[in-house]
């Protein structure tokens, strides 16, 4: 897939190498890069993913990265539904109400 | 092009916050650990009345207290005769952008704009990003919001990309980051470049914000039950809330009220590891942040923090991820109110306490937020699940293990709470001092200072100073 120039799409950049982060750090995380992702308009007239580019983004701040994502989507649900849960409001009105309701 | 290295960019923090910030705080320090609190905040922040009118400007505020009558037929139902006080909530998922931190961000956006910023900047992966990119909105100022949202395998939590969403639809960048405490040295290099407003969370604009939060819970109990609330209850993590709403009872003459904070207890996770990242469920008002900034408030953005919540607070208690995710569950289907589980990491506590206050006492838990894809629990549990967690039914007390386990209360009776003790915060507080200063000996000015920021008497901190150091 390749994006054109003004597509909406994210790119990623690594702010600091593992051994340029000097706050002090859990070792866990002092092992990977310092990285970041943005998302802007795409500047170069056209470009694959993975490949290094320029965006604008909301503020109109030129930025150059890894192309990650064109017109990325947002992923996070509703989830499932919990069966820990699921029984809890039955089990509260059943305490208020006795039997009754249930 | 100015040098952009960790160690570079933090040796000019000074310079560029003075800018970003526009408070010159060398008037208020009188010496490294002292400086003259109620100075800055009434000559830096604006006034109860100034805020409330500004917040009326932008329609944040005046929020309405609810009375939680089913959950309060519930509690006494199950408390002991004679217990069983009542809760109210005040529901601040009414405000434009859903939480109490349109509070918080309004001064600061505000201010930004009379004093001719093109933009804001804040780093938060909470609600506050959402509410300063709504602020940002109103005002017409653009908005870069900086937040600490994956790991290094680029797993997000989907609270985190919630708000990550929300801020976007309102219109500001989003700068997403892997873990660690650097989300600060690179908000500094974002507001060198762009010339933006710091809307830091820990400024005298934002903690004013927050007063008019107090201010209306006591007015607002005293109009529907009349008395001021016997108790607040106030999820605590960078102390701003609770440091804001304490402030605001005091000035609308609610000098009795007890302010009781509350956090979920992940003791054992660390606030900057990259791999217990993903096992902190709803991401704020937990131990990781509020005992550090409690302990020492000034580790903030600024050089003197406005949130100083040990001044204010009365008790400490903490909750787990399990119960906080019960009462979550049952504000919803009992009183028909669905808040985002971070928000009610106080209620859960709040319910803890009803069971064995007297029936006459009044609860009054100060805060909700929105909730929405990402925020349920079923997104957060999923994830969790996900991540490897084990969720049971369960005694959520004995049986909770924060980054292995989650346990969701078999009865409502067995939701409680662990105290801690005040006194050894404060110890720690002294601690931290001494640390960060490498002070060993104080003045008079300075202990009366330390006295006054941990709410105790200065022979207090002179006891707990001498047992600091007489094992050495």
């Amino acid at each position: 897939m390749h994006a054109k120039k003004g597509d909406w799409v994210q790119i990623q950049q690594i702010l600091l190498k593992p051994e340029e982060r000097t706050a002090p750090l859990p070792e866990d995380t002092q092992k990977v890069p310092l990285m970041m992702r943005i998302k802007g308009f795409l500047i170069n007239e056209t470009a694959e993913i993975g490949q290094e580019v320029e965006i604008k983004t909301l503020t109109g701040r030129l930025v150059k990265g890894k192309l990650v994502a064109i017109n990325p989507k947002y992923e996070h649900d509703f989830g499932e539904p919990v069966p820990e849960l699921i029984t809890v409001g039955l089990e509260l009105r059943k305490i208020l109400e006795g039997d009754n309701n249930v | 092009m100015s040098d952009l290295s960790y160690n570079a960019v933090m040796s000019r923090k000074n310079e560029i916050m003075k800018r970003a910030v526009g408070i010159d705080y060398e008037k208020f320090i009188i010496s490294d650990i002292v400086f003259d609190y109620e100075k800055m905040m009434q000559e830096v922040g604006y006034s109860l009345e100034k805020v409330r009118e500004i917040q009326q400007e932008t329609g944040v505020g005046n929020t309405p207290l609810v009375e939680l009558k089913q959950i309060n037929r519930l509690i006494k139902k199950i408390a002991p005769k004679g217990k069983g006080a009542r809760i109210f909530i005040k529901d601040e998922a009414t405000n434009p952008s859903g939480s109490y931190k349109d509070r918080r961000a309004s001064v600061s956006v505000y201010h930004a704009q009379k004093h001719g910023y093109k933009g804001v900047i804040a780093a938060t992966s909470g609600n506050y990003g959402a509410a300063v990119a709504s602020q940002a909105a109103k005002r017409g100022l653009k908005c870069i919001i900086v937040q600490e949202c994956y790991d290094s395998k680029w797993i997000g939590q989907p609270e985190i990309l919630e708000k990550a969403r929300a801020c976007e639809a309102y219109g500001a960048e989003v700068v997403q980051l892997t873990v660690g405490p650097e989300l600060f040295y690179y908000t500094l290099v974002l507001l060198e470049k762009t010339g933006f407003f710091n809307a830091s969370l820990y400024t005298p604009y934002a903690i004013a914000g927050v007063e008019t939060l107090g201010y209306e819970i006591a007015k607002q109990t005293k109009e529907l039950v009349g008395k001021y609330p016997d108790a607040v209850v106030i999820t605590h993590a960078g102390g701003g809330i609770l440091t804001g709403t304490a402030r605001g009872l005091k000035k609308a003459g609610a000098v009795e009220t007890q302010v009781v904070a509350a956090s979920v207890n992940l003791k054992g996770l660390h606030m900057a590891s990259d791999n217990d990242f993903n096992k902190k469920y709803f991401t704020t008002g937990h131990t990781g942040f509020g005992l550090p900034f409690a302990t020492f408030p000034d580790r903030s953005d600024v050089p003197k923090n406005a949130a100083r919540a040990l001044r204010y607070m009365d008790k400490y208690l903490l909750v787990s991820q399990g119960e906080v995710f019960y009462i979550t569950e049952m504000l919803a289907q009992l009183e028909g109110m669905q808040r985002g589980p971070a928000g009610n990491t106080s209620l859960a506590a709040a319910f803890a306490l009803a069971l064995e206050m007297d029936e006459d006492k009044v609860i009054v838990v100060n805060e909700t937020e929105y909730t929405g894809a990402g925020k349920l629990p079923s997104a957060q549990l999923t994830f969790a699940k996900k991540m490897g967690m084990e969720i049971k039914r369960g005694d959520p007390i004995n049986e909770d293990l924060p980054g292995k386990r989650i346990v969701i209360p078999e009865h409502p009776s067995q939701i409680g709470y662990i105290e801690l003790n005040m006194d050894n915060v404060r110890k720690s507080y002294v601690k931290e001092v001494m640390k960060r200063y490498n002070k060993r000996k104080f003045s008079d000015e300075e202990i009366k200072f330390m006295a006054e920021d941990t709410k105790t008497t200065e022979e207090k901190i002179m006891q707990i100073v001498k047992d600091l150091l007489g094992g050495e």
